[in-house]
């Protein structure tokens, strides 16, 4: 318990002071490094809080994958660092608004949990204990049935980013030779190679 | 839920003494150490050439596109994981909801073979 107990405190303190970094590093590639960091200790606290699965797909997705796109980001914009400076006070109003809007919704859903009438109805439906069900199985047993539109729904923002991204990004280059299987294995001796007869010692 | 971190108190100690070694060997050669740095000794390569330019340079958009469509696939089959193990309680209900969403991607894994997207010139 006490292990459990200075874990939390671990996580919680390294992912609280490497957010703060991402946000006041100099070199954004630093700060995407910082970003990775507290991806990792939030994994640690699902893990404390006994959602495995959501720490192995924090892992997995946002430090395997967002993580890479998000240094192709910054590696892809032209920054020079000495200007980005300049430009944080200009930013400040629009960054403290997203940040007053994100900390008035989650003050809405935590005041919203203590007053609200429904509540009740879901603490007495709480997820089963672990000992008797893991989480992945808990998750399982209700994504793929009870909540069948949301999931279908994913499926279809997966294929909206999918064809977004190859419409936004893909142009195909011209004068590149490709490799045709189909012509090569269409091609035939007789139309390639000719045999000549040479008398010795004179030309073709 | 002690059980469950009991099994993952082995990562924790890994995870420690991984901290601790690194700490150890990068902050024991700073501490003992003499550190004299000068230009040719701070520069990336000690011989060879000199570097031409900078290398937070522009890159090509294709490995941003190649990248985004890993994570499309990525998170399709991190849906597998809890379905697979669950498919005993959820029927064939659950079968067929996967089936459609699985479509639903192989139809986008399609066009991209088709517009020629997985191609690196």
């Amino acid at each position: 318990m006490i292990v459990q107990g200075l874990a939390f405190y671990m996580f919680a303190a390294i992912a609280v002071a490497s957010a703060v970094m991402v946000i006041s590093a100099r070199n954004p590639v630093h700060s995407v490094l910082f970003l990775i960091l507290a991806f990792f200790n939030a994994a640690g606290l699902f893990v404390l809080m006994g959602a495995e699965f959501i720490a192995m797909i924090l892992v997995v997705v946002y430090v395997g994958a967002v993580a890479v796109l998000f240094l192709f980001v910054v590696m892809m914009l032209d920054i020079s660092f000495s200007e980005l400076r300049h430009g944080f006070l200009q930013y400040l109003p629009m960054g403290g608004l997203i940040g007053v809007v994100l900390l008035a919704e989650l003050l809405t859903i935590v005041v919203g949990w203590l007053i609200s009438p429904q509540v009740g109805e879901v603490r007495a439906h709480p997820t089963p204990p672990i000992d008797q069900l893991t989480n992945t199985h808990a998750i399982g047993r209700i994504l793929y049935t009870d909540y069948i539109y949301l999931f279908q729904a994913a499926g279809m923002v997966l294929l909206v980013a999918m064809v977004g991204a190859i419409v936004l990004t893909l142009r195909s280059r011209e004068g590149v030779k490709k490799q045709r299987i189909a012509t090569q294995l269409a091609r035939r001796r007789e139309d390639s190679v000719e045999i000549k007869k040479v008398q010795p010692g004179s030309g073709i | 839920m002690e059980a469950l971190l009991r099994e993952y108190l082995p990562i924790l100690i890994f995870l420690m003494i991984a901290v601790g070694l690194a700490v150890a060997a990068v902050g024991g050669s700073w501490i003992v150490a003499r550190q004299r740095p000068d230009r040719e000794k701070d520069s990336p390569y000690e011989c060879g050439f000199a570097p031409f330019n900078d290398a937070r340079r522009q890159f090509d958009v294709r490995f941003y596109l190649v990248a985004i469509l890993f994570i499309i696939f990525d998170l399709e089959v991190a849906f597998l994981f809890p379905w697979a193990i669950s498919l005993g309680s959820i029927g064939l209900f659950g079968f067929w909801s996967m089936v459609v969403f699985l479509g639903i991607l192989t139809i986008g894994f399609i066009y991209e073979w088709k517009k020629g997207a997985l191609e690196w010139e």
